[in-house]
């Protein structure tokens, strides 16, 4: 029998889990974070679509929307379903400042996002092995299994892999 | 999901607002582009946030975004949303000349995308006038700022800063005739927090007490 690839499509601040041979997508990154963290001895990933650096309150109702609950909640449902903290390596893209024209401070969420992101990969030690951020431009990406290839579309027709 | 009550009298008062505000952007567009400016208001309504996008065919369909902050009484944020068909027939209109089409994102000079960002302030400010006379209340806006991407990727910065994703937006759909032109435009009001349900409350007790 021949297995049918899994495609996931992950909404704003949702994210999945990808353990057969497949895709992980999500689409139209301004300021958010498209971050995939997998595990390089088997396969196994998962992408969190991040809007905002940090959670409110302890327990959101969607964890995945925040950089800090949304990567917890990422490391700990890859572990459950047998990643080796080893073997972890992540890649992200987005962090977009789309509106160029208005300086306000809440506008910079982009850069805020991704520097949340990075610093919480730090805190776990998982090795970023790939980065794509900032600029004003959208982003819609794609996680191979088992190439482990991040691919990245841009609204003006750029497309990159890293 | 909390959804905002959405009755006849709520209806109403969208449909009243969404035509206030029309008829003050005609006014303001017709000098602006010379001649007769028809506004017809297509669609008043609510939009739950997740669903912006579907308005304007899907989160990678590439629009031209005019975004606006609003300060006052109620803060939030104003989208004027555009397709690019639509923003090239309105860039031909303003700056009277014919456009090569269809065009990729990035090649929207300068000019044009101060053309667009005009419009889009012509059109908010319009809608906030329209707040203003049923309400009594004043509010500002900020000044525009415009880019052509992704909607999904443009909207995301409405959303995060009207925290709860259940929240709804008001959304008043627009259809602009000049000179047998046909020019659709959506605008999108995203009030902070709990914004739209004050706002809906003043707008409701104005339309039932006149």
């Amino acid at each position: 029998m021949v297995e049918e690839k899994e495609q996931i499509r992950i909404g704003i601040a949702e994210g999945a889990i990808l353990a057969t041979p497949g895709t992980l997508m999500t689409a139209g990154l301004g300021s958010c974070v498209g971050l995939v963290i997998y595990d390089d001895s088997r396969l196994l990933a998962g992408m969190v679509h991040i809007m905002l650096p940090e959670s409110p309150h302890g327990r959101p109702s969607h964890p995945q929307k925040y950089a800090d609950t949304g990567i917890a909640w990422l490391y700990e449902t890859l572990m459950e379903h047998g990643a080796s903290h080893a073997h972890l390596r992540a890649k992200y893209a987005g962090g977009s400042q789309m509106f160029q024209a208005l300086q306000m401070e809440a506008l910079r969420i982009g850069e805020r996002n991704v520097r949340a992101v990075s610093m919480q990969l730090e805190r776990l030690r998982i090795p970023v092995l790939g980065a794509d951020v900032g600029g004003n431009v959208g982003r819609t990406v794609w996680f191979e299994l088992p190439s482990r290839h991040y691919l990245i579309r841009t609204a003006r027709g750029d497309e990159r892999q890293m | 999901m909390r959804r905002l009550q959405v009755d006849p009298v709520t209806l109403d008062a969208l449909r009243e607002f969404g035509n206030i505000g029309a008829g003050h952007a005609a006014t303001a567009l017709s000098t602006l582009l010379g001649g007769r400016v028809k506004m017809s208001v297509t669609d008043a309504r609510l939009c739950p946030f997740s669903e912006i996008v579907d308005v304007v065919g899907g989160g990678e369909t590439i629009v031209a975004a005019v975004f606006i902050r609003i300060f006052g009484t109620i803060s939030g944020n104003m989208f004027v949303l555009m397709s690019l068909p639509s923003a090239d027939r309105l860039l031909e209109r303003l700056l009277e000349r014919l456009l090569p089409a269809p065009r990729k994102a990035q090649e929207y000079t300068e000019l044009e995308q101060s053309a667009i960002a005009e419009v889009g302030n012509i059109l908010s400010g319009a809608y906030v006038a329209a707040i203003s006379d049923l309400c009594g209340i004043s509010l500002n806006q900020s000044i525009p700022a415009v880019a052509i991407d992704m909607a999904a990727a443009l909207l995301d910065i409405g959303l995060m800063m009207s925290g709860d994703e259940e929240n709804q937006a008001i959304l008043i759909s627009t259809s602009l005739v000049h000179d047998g032109n046909n020019i659709d435009a959506y605008f999108f009001l995203l009030p902070d927090l709990d914004g739209t349900e004050v706002l809906l409350d003043i707008l409701r007790g104005k339309i039932r007490h006149g």
